[in-house]
């Protein structure tokens, strides 16, 4: 059963990374980026390009392809997202939707729906006292919190998160302090996308390398933040670990439910607290 | 609450008797077969708009109803052998009874939340359809369902055509009759100004809710359609891109403009039907460069720019007639987005 837990983790690693990143997003622009499971996919098959094409390491790839990602997102955001930053949020819901279209079948061009192989990094096990575990499946979940520490101390403790928090909270404020919030609306959705793109080059060795990869991940992270709360974004990475322990007990002991179980959490959440277990009350739109 | 437009009411009575004979003509102008699909997709993306447009909801799961109904309806319809109304009825009535709880707990959120809620609970309807292999066929699909009514042979999709359209605009004619009953007006009140709506004593909940069952029995009955049309149900009725295709209809036809989601239906299904023909395999470029573009410079969507276009129009003659000393009329409302 503890390793079961574990496997939990190692996949709620990847809920979290993806909560993580929609989180920062929305509070910036309070957009909810349909296309974060696209990017994911473009995050693996940016690993298994660079082995494949270039013959770069899998290492060599965790360090590039999340930033160049991260500046085409910046790029996305400069182009076509800013454009509808007056009108109604869910315009870029469905302009990130199209999006999502258009490079899930640009990959099936490319690529075929057929799985891509990609080679395991690390090899062997790790001893933890009780059982044995893959090593690589460690590195992920160690590396994973990592980052969501990284992402905290980065928004909590630095003097750029306490720009982009106080332009959350209140951006006529903050403009009136003298910060020009816009300046940093497009990083923070680089951002948010480059940890798509990383979560998507762990994903490589592990997972599948398809087009459809990040499809209906995505819609099981909508899930997740949705029980987590989109207001608070620790809040949404703590959720993506509880769901993935919570969804791989459920495999281990009502294996019929084990992909609808977090529908069914959500479902119960809704019910209980509608704002999600760390979210805030949101305001009559 | 996206766009407000209640389509011009001469353009509205000028519709009804064009869209008439226009659906009579239909399948002398595309290939039948197409043409009841076009059918189909209009009421879905319909029911659609019934939401997004009048209510301000955007529903992301409304394949959950259209899949959910089709496969209702295909199991009745092959183990009971019963007339393809009772099928399509029983789906369409499963439809309603899934969406009590799915829009029961949806409505608790409003905006973006909304659309993830419905979407993720249209996901949890498909893993559970696919799961469930003994009575849905899994990845195989329901396959062999028939179109029975009463021996008359439906087998020529030109026949069937016209056998199923009285449904279709039976769905059309209750939309357009919830739109403006006073129960579709309370609907747009909640869309523009749900504290107000609240504040007036109106249950605004309980209004979202009943207009959520009303647009998932529609969504059914269009799914119900749907599968005894094409004489299987797939996986694919109940995926996300099911519901994805519906709302890209309704943004490209023009929100709360009900007509248009019947003209976004008729280009969509066309586009797609020729991108197919044409060896063209990744449709998805191709419809999603196009909903971008819709999205980013064209909001209004077709139905909403013609609309817009008239009213102005009449907008200026009014002006014109009254420097000349006419009587005072109720200015038209001016759509506006925020």
């Amino acid at each position: 059963m503890i390793e079961q837990v574990f496997n939990g983790l190692v996949s709620g690693a990847f809920f979290a990374l993806l909560a993580l990143g929609l989180a920062v997003i929305f509070g910036m622009l309070g957009v909810v980026n349909f296309a974060h499971g696209a990017f994911y996919m473009l995050g693996a098959f940016g690993a298994f390009i660079a082995l494949d094409s270039f013959g770069l390491p899998f290492w060599a790839a965790l360090v590039l392809v999340p930033p160049v990602l991260g500046l085409a997102g910046v790029a996305l955001e400069r182009t076509l997202i800013r454009r509808l930053a007056s009108a109604d949020p869910l315009y870029n819901f469905l302009l990130t939707f199209g999006l999502t279209l258009i490079l899930q079948d640009a990959m099936k061009t490319r690529y075929g729906v057929q799985s891509q192989p990609y080679p395991l990094p690390i090899q062997g096990s790790v001893n933890l006292l009780l059982f044995e575990y893959p090593a690589y499946q460690v590195f992920v979940f160690g590396f994973s919190c990592l980052v969501c520490v990284f992402a905290w101390f980065l928004l909590a403790r630095t003097r750029i998160g306490m720009i982009v928090r106080a332009a959350t909270e209140r951006p006529e404020l903050t403009r009136a302090f003298g910060i020009d919030v816009g300046r940093w609306v497009a990083p923070v959705f680089g951002f948010g996308v480059a940890l798509a793109a990383l979560a998507g080059v762990l994903a490589a060795p592990m997972r599948a390398v398809n087009p459809l990869m990040g499809a209906d991940l995505i819609i099981t992270v909508f899930a997740v933040v949705v029980i987590g709360g989109l207001g608070s974004v620790l809040g949404s990475a703590a959720a993506g670990f509880l769901i993935g322990v919570v969804s791989a007990l459920g495999n281990l002991y009502v294996p019929a439910l084990s992909q609808t179980l977090v529908f069914i959490l959500m479902a119960v959440v809704l019910l209980w607290r509608p704002a999600g277990l760390f979210g805030r009350e949101e305001t009559l739109a | 609450m996206i766009i407000r437009s209640l389509a011009g009411s001469r353009l509205g009575r000028l519709a009804i008797p064009l869209v008439a004979v226009l659906a009579l003509a239909l399948p002398w102008l595309v290939y039948p077969p197409i043409a009841m699909d076009i059918a189909c997709w209009a009421l879905l993306a319909v029911s659609v708009d019934l939401l997004l447009g009048y209510t301000g909801l955007l529903s992301f799961g409304h394949a959950a109803f259209w899949g959910g109904s089709a496969y209702v309806t295909g199991l009745v319809a092959i183990n009971l052998q019963v007339p393809f109304p009772l099928a399509i009825l029983a789906g369409t009535l499963a439809a309603a009874v899934l969406a009590v709880p799915i829009g029961y707990l949806s409505v608790r959120r409003t905006g973006i939340y909304f659309a993830m809620v419905t979407l993720a609970f249209a996901q949890m309807i498909y893993f559970v359809v696919n799961q469930w292999r003994s009575v849905t066929g899994g990845e195989n699909g329901l396959q062999g369902v028939p179109r029975e009514l009463m021996g008359v042979d439906l087998s020529d999709p030109f026949v069937f055509y016209y056998a199923g359209l009285p449904m279709v605009l039976l769905g059309f004619w209750l939309a357009w009759r919830i739109v403006r009953s006073p129960f579709g007006h309370v609907l747009v009140a909640i869309r523009d100004n749900p504290s107000r709506a609240r504040a007036l004593g109106y249950p605004v909940d309980r209004y979202k809710l009943l207009a959520f069952t009303l647009s998932a029995a529609l969504a059914g009955l269009a799914g119900g359609l749907f599968v005894i049309s094409h004489g299987f149900a797939s996986l694919q009725e109940v995926y996300w891109t099911t519901s994805g295709k519906a709302v890209m209809i309704v943004v490209l036809g023009g929100i709360g403009t009900l007509w248009g989601s019947v003209v976004g239906a008729a280009l969509v299904v066309q586009l797609e039907d020729y991108l197919a023909t044409a060896g063209f395999q990744e449709i998805g470029i191709v419809t999603g460069t196009v909903f971008v573009l819709v999205v980013l410079v064209f909001r209004a969507g077709i139905w909403g720019t013609v609309a817009n276009l008239l009213r102005a129009r009449e907008a200026r003659r009014e002006g014109r007639a009254e420097a000349a000393g006419a009587p005072d009329r109720p200015e038209a409302p001016t759509p506006t987005s925020r």
